[in-house]
């Protein structure tokens, strides 16, 4: 019996440990290898060059930009993923009539393919076919002859795919948010009701303070995927105008692999990895935390 | 000031099934300690968050101080309640959850302060401001969510099974301290419990309840002593009152009326029954008699008995007896409406 559990159990777990190497500590490694490396597209020399790799992108204006944008793109669409997450949690929580039908509705962007949700996002922010210039010429708010390029200048792009990444990740914090909300007991939002606190009193004082640790966990979850992902940025304007939208995701990708520098891009994409560590650290320890309270 | 008043209050949750509470008449009395009393799903709860505010009624109005409050919200009804988990702020300081309700009061901070050490210190509990509600023992916690409720002295107390979250050795002094709160403060409180002896204990008068229907109003003797139906009857008294029913009567007793022989004979006028007795329990202060009458119109109907220990008779199991009881001790039921009729004769 006893013998026969010392490798019953090694055995059970191996294939989770396999999976674990194969397609992420691998990688992983390769990723620093190739940083430290003058590694490039279609070569098989490897020479190890030490920090140069991070010595260049440091002086590369163009990095520099990116990791600037990248914070800007993953704390602006964060703060806007917090706002409509807790407004559309607070109100998808009471019963109403039609509430499921809504819930789904809430739930498309997500589970749609990021992909296709950005490509309708690229005709709706088109030059010539966009349907918020129409509207907004119909409204004789803009010129007819000369439409807001959504997509063509700098600060619109960056708003636009801002928008988009918002839009693309509400969903998922207002699942995680009505979970925290719905955790709530009843007799709490009642107790502050008879102590004769209105809605706003109850909202602010009493229902958000108690769902900051599950807040805490869909922001940082949020900030780290906003990080690394490059997807709506990649779909609606490949970093353009002017790299004025690139983030760190689709620099390290462009430079890497389109540019064939695979020592830069693997530099590139490690240089955040002790940042997000440290939040995803974070985000971990305050979902233990949630769990327990 | 503050008496509540219900008229043919209902409530019907789902349209189409019965009312959880229906058409209550109730009225409390200026300074009252007023308690429901009733088994689960009798519609007390119900009946009580109606009166907060927290639920709509279906029909029927309720009036505090003599104004019609059913449009109004639960902080325009200018009541508190203790909710039966306490309910209080988890993320906040006990001093942050007695202040809350001032704060949304829009009371100064300076009189805030004063007016939290007065409640903390009604309830011994200044000692705690700074602790958290999850690093207090259950009884601090329900201290805790009194001082919150009387600390903007409201004209209206309600307490929904404050005591049920706290250990039997608890409770009997907390049972004893709330009373003696209630009465130093003369708020008026409305109490709900399921515990006949908290209520028994605590009430000025008890509100008994079944079904959604208020069954009896009474002072706690009232409602023990001549209980309105056989359900009042049953309800109230441990063990339950002895029901048996005859062919055209209800007769009840107490079994702590139904005596046996040797105390009978002292009682002057009364009616014998034939117990055959299966068996005792013995309580220490107490005997506990379980069988059934033998004999006459109610033979075979099960019948309890409960004597003083001080009683030393031998009354062993198995044993034919001939209990009593005093003509005066016996309560009719109409068996028809199983309500209390006028003292007939009774069937041989």
């Amino acid at each position: 019996m006893i013998r026969r559990q010392r490798w019953l159990g090694p055995a059970m777990f191996m294939p989770a440990v396999i999976y674990i190497l194969a397609l992420v500590g691998v990688p992983f490694v390769m990723a620093f290898l190739y940083s430290v490396s003058d590694a490039k597209v279609g070569s098989v020399s490897y020479h190890f060059v030490g920090l140069q790799n991070f010595v260049s992108i440091l002086h590369n204006p163009a990095f520099l930009r990116a990791l600037q944008d990248s914070f800007v793109f993953t704390i602006t669409s964060q703060v806007l993923v917090l706002i409509g997450a807790n407004i559309l949690a607070l109100s998808l929580k009471e019963a109403f009539p039609g509430r499921r039908f809504f819930r789904f509705l809430i739930l498309l962007p997500w589970v749609a393919p990021v992909s296709i949700g950005s490509l309708g996002w690229k005709w709706i922010l088109d030059s010539l076919y966009s349907v918020i210039s129409w509207v907004l010429v119909r409204f004789h708010l803009v010129n007819q002859y000369d439409t807001p390029m959504w997509l063509g200048e700098p600060k619109l792009a960056m708003m636009s795919v801002i928008l988009v990444h918002t839009w693309h990740m509400l969903p998922f914090a207002t699942v995680i948010l009505l979970a925290g909300l719905t955790a709530i007991p009843k007799d709490i939002p009642e107790a502050a009701a008879v102590d004769g606190a209105g809605f706003f009193r109850t909202t602010f004082q009493i229902t958000i303070p108690m769902m900051l640790p599950i807040i805490n966990v869909a922001v940082l979850f949020g900030a780290i995927f906003t990080f690394t992902d490059m997807t709506v940025i990649y779909i609606l304007t490949r970093g353009g105008p002017y790299d004025t939208t690139q983030v760190i995701p689709t620099e390290a990708f462009f430079t890497g692999i389109l540019g064939s520098d695979l020592a830069e891009g693997a530099a590139i994409s490690i240089f955040l990895v002790p940042l997000l560590i440290i939040a995803a650290y974070i985000a971990l320890r305050s979902a233990h935390r949630a769990e327990v309270t | 000031m503050a008496v509540v008043e219900t008229r043919k209050l209902t409530k019907v949750f789902k349209r189409g099934n019965v009312g959880a509470v229906v058409n209550v008449d109730l009225q409390s009395r200026e300074g009252e300690f007023l308690v429901l009393l009733g088994p689960s799903g009798s519609g007390k709860t119900t009946l009580l968050r109606m009166i907060a505010g927290l639920e709509e009624p279906t029909s029927g109005e309720i009036l505090i101080g003599g104004k019609l409050v059913n449009d109004l919200t639960p902080r325009e009804r200018g009541i508190a309640m203790v909710f039966q988990s306490y309910a209080l702020y988890p993320h906040l300081s006990v001093f942050k959850n007695i202040v809350f309700p001032l704060k949304a009061q829009g009371m100064p901070k300076e009189r805030r302060q004063k007016q939290a050490e007065w409640a903390a210190s009604l309830l011994g509990i200044q000692h705690l401001f700074d602790r958290k509600p999850r690093e207090l023992s259950g009884g601090e916690r329900q201290r805790v969510a009194l001082a919150r409720a009387i600390v903007r002295e409201p004209s209206l107390f309600l307490l929904d099974e404050p005591l049920s979250n706290l250990d039997a050795k608890l409770r009997a002094s907390a049972r004893e301290e709330l009373e003696q709160f209630q009465k130093r403060i003369g708020t008026t409180a409305i109490y709900v419990t399921h515990d006949q002896v908290e209520a028994m204990a605590m009430g000025d008068r008890v509100v008994v309840m079944s079904q959604g229907a208020v069954r009896q109003i009474g002072t706690p003797a009232d409602v023990y002593d001549e209980p309105a139906d056989t359900f009042v009857a049953t309800f109230l008294g441990s063990p339950p009152m002895n029901i048996l029913p005859g062919p055209d009567v209800i007769v009840g007793f107490r079994p702590e009326h139904f005596l046996p022989p040797g105390v009978a004979e002292r009682m002057g006028e009364h009616i014998s029954f034939g117990f055959q007795i299966s068996h005792g329990e013995y309580l220490g202060a107490e005997r506990v008699l379980y069988g059934t009458i033998a004999g006459g119109a109610f033979d075979g109907r099960k019948a309890v008995s409960r004597i003083p220990a001080t009683h030393a008779v031998s009354l062993p199991d198995g044993s034919l007896q001939t209990f009593a009881v005093a003509l005066g001790d016996v309560k009719f039921f109409d068996p028809g409406t199983e309500k209390r009729t006028s003292p007939r004769s009774i069937p041989a």
